[in-house]
């Protein structure tokens, strides 16, 4: 499969862009070490016109660049995080509905469709609104608008499973059920919901800076989002610090979804 | 037409447990917060004495327990009383019912423009799976819907409305400009343009991506050949039999997106400077008003609720073999 994964130009392009920023993000403290919010040269220096600042600086001095490191590490950390809580905590839930059937699954699966007709965006919002924004907040906000695909997933997965002559096996030789639930049948579960990982992780990185865009990120913590919402004060006169943070952005996105794509097609090709 | 009827009853009653799971939750959560807009409100003042605050508290219904409050916030939810905005001082559900219209006509437009084009061109790329076409609409679409909206919202701004000056920078139509009728819905469609592009293109992304994917499947299915083998005309198929076929993935993924897009409004929202609903949601969280984003919060749920109401019908008449 991993050749397969190889194979497709469009896969090892996501797959070099990825690392490149997963290198930026662990090399960040390396490169630039300090504060990248700590103030080091002139205000407002234009990209490509200072070697020292090779992106140039905003209005009170800050090095963009340094700032386009340090974000990354937050960008990716976040991402990585949600997605991990979200998809950890769907799939408990998902599993136990699923398994336990009967009105456990009722009302599981109805607190999943509650989740799902509220705007995930509107719920981080009010979620980092009440506990006041920290790093830890946002990513449990962001879990929690998107904790339901997987669950449903699972959910199904497990219904389908739940019926296997394995199960039945385990049944007779006196298992206890949770015991069947989550360690026989949930593994077998993981792979479509891993597949789920990449979009999980992609949306998380844009509601992440969604929220820092609207001042609701971590001040403590440079992030791509929040350097768009200070360059925007400056849009008429220097748009590149708006521009440059969400070219970042869209890069690590990309890169999720080539690699999400080709993995797909590489297990769909496996699978015939 | 009794099928209908049917179909919407069982819905709407399915519905009720779950709008009943979003009052309970949105409550605990916007009560777990320490300070409310009464404590906002004094503090934006300059402060007042506990007299004061406990005043303010029972004239707007915020004091007590968490459970007397509870009843008294569902109590006015069965009379369709939102409660009280301290920040807008008046009531939720007007500040709402101003704001909504923008927030709709923002949301209805970037849907039927990304839904249209985006299966206009799904269906051009679906053609030949593989072919020149599909792979250069296939490339375009990942970038954009890599996109995120308030950025492609700024970009769009700096070079439509800040250095072409093709469209203005904010707001949803010219103040006071006593337009009436016509000129006036030309006055917002042009206001409106960048916005519903930046909300919009990530969303035709999305359903071009899957009317692509329907198309392919569909081409090669045995009706598909057996169309061509009557002799029935390239376009007729295309239009006729495969794109009907591929277009009820799309129309699923529509209803999936309804919410999605509400979330997206509140950023446009604020790039833009439209007084919207999304808006709306951003200043009750930055003036403490619980009562106000509970009420956004719970609008907004029934704006998904009865968008997918629609989608589920519009899917009957597209696929009769689905049973209510």
């Amino acid at each position: 499969m991993l050749r397969r994964f190889l194979q497709r130009p469009e896969g090892v392009a996501g797959l070099v862009l990825l690392a490149a920023l997963v290198l930026a993000a662990l090399a960040a403290p390396l490169l630039f070490p300090g504060d990248p919010k700590a103030i080091t040269g002139a205000p407002m220096i234009p990209p490509f016109s200072d070697a020292a600042f090779p992106l140039g600086t905003d209005r009170l001095g800050r090095d963009l660049l340094a700032g386009l490191f340090h974000g990354a590490r937050t960008s990716l950390l976040v991402g990585g995080a949600a997605a991990l809580v979200a998809i950890t905590g769907g799939m408990l839930v998902g599993t136990a509905a699923g398994f336990a059937g009967g009105l456990i699954d009722e009302a599981l699966m109805r607190v999943v469709d509650a989740f799902q007709i509220v705007p995930g965006f509107l719920l981080a919002l009010a979620f980092v609104s009440v506990t006041g924004p920290t790093l830890t907040a946002v990513v449990i906000a962001i879990a929690l608008a998107a904790w339901t695909a997987p669950a449903r997933l699972a959910r199904a997965e497990v219904l389908r499973l739940r019926r296997a002559e394995f199960v039945a096996a385990a049944r007779t030789m006196g298992e206890h059920p949770w015991r069947i639930a989550f360690r026989d049948i949930l593994p077998l579960a993981l792979p479509p919901v891993l597949a789920l990982a990449a979009v999980i992780v992609a949306n998380a990185v844009l509601t992440e800076s969604a929220l820092s865009f609207l001042g609701l990120g971590d001040p403590n913590a440079v992030t791509w989002g929040g350097m768009i919402a200070e360059g925007r004060n400056q849009i008429r006169s220097a748009a590149y610090l708006s521009v440059i943070p969400g070219l970042a952005l869209v890069t690590t996105v990309i890169s999720i979804y080539l690699c999400a794509d080709a993995l797909a097609e590489a297990m769909s090709g496996s699978r015939r | 037409m009794p099928r209908v009827l049917r179909l919407l009853r069982r819905r709407l009653l399915a519905s009720i447990p779950v709008l009943l799971i979003v009052v309970l939750g949105t409550f605990l959560l916007l009560n777990a917060a320490g300070g409310d807009a009464v404590d906002a409100y004094l503090s934006s003042i300059g402060g007042g004495s506990a007299e004061l605050a406990q005043e303010l508290r029972q004239r707007y219904g915020i004091e007590g327990g968490a459970v007397a409050r509870f009843l008294i916030y569902a109590s006015g939810l069965l009379q369709a009383d939102l409660g009280w905005s301290v920040a807008l001082n008046r009531p939720v559900l007007t500040a709402i019912a101003e704001r909504l219209p923008n927030t709709l006509w923002l949301m209805g437009a970037a849907t039927a423009l990304s839904f249209t084009l985006g299966s206009a061109l799904g269906v051009i790329a679906g053609r030949r799976p593989g072919g020149l076409c599909d792979r250069l609409l296939s490339g375009v679409s990942l970038a954009l819907y890599s996109v995120p909206g308030f950025w492609l919202g700024l970009v769009l701004s700096i070079l439509f409305a800040v250095r072409l000056r093709w469209f203005p920078v904010s707001g949803v139509e010219t103040i006071a400009s006593g337009k009436e009728g016509l000129a006036r819905a030309l006055d917002i469609a042009w206001h409106l343009t960048l916005p519903v592009t930046a909300l919009g293109v990530i969303y035709l992304a999305l359903f071009l991506r899957v009317m692509r994917a329907g198309m392919a499947e569909a081409w090669r299915q045995d009706w598909a050949l057996g169309a061509r083998a009557r002799g029935l005309s390239e376009w007729r198929i295309t239009l006729n039999h495969v794109a009907r076929n591929a277009l009820l993935p799309v129309v699923t993924m529509l209803g999936y997106q309804i919410a999605g897009m509400v979330g997206g409004s509140v950023v446009i929202e604020s790039v833009f400077g439209i007084p919207g609903f999304g808006r709306l949601a951003q200043e009750a969280v930055s003036a403490r008003d619980a009562p106000l984003l509970m009420g956004v919060i719970l609008v907004s749920a029934l704006v998904v609720i009865v968008t997918n109401l629609a989608v589920d019908l519009l899917y009957g008449v597209l696929d009769p073999r689905v049973e209510a």
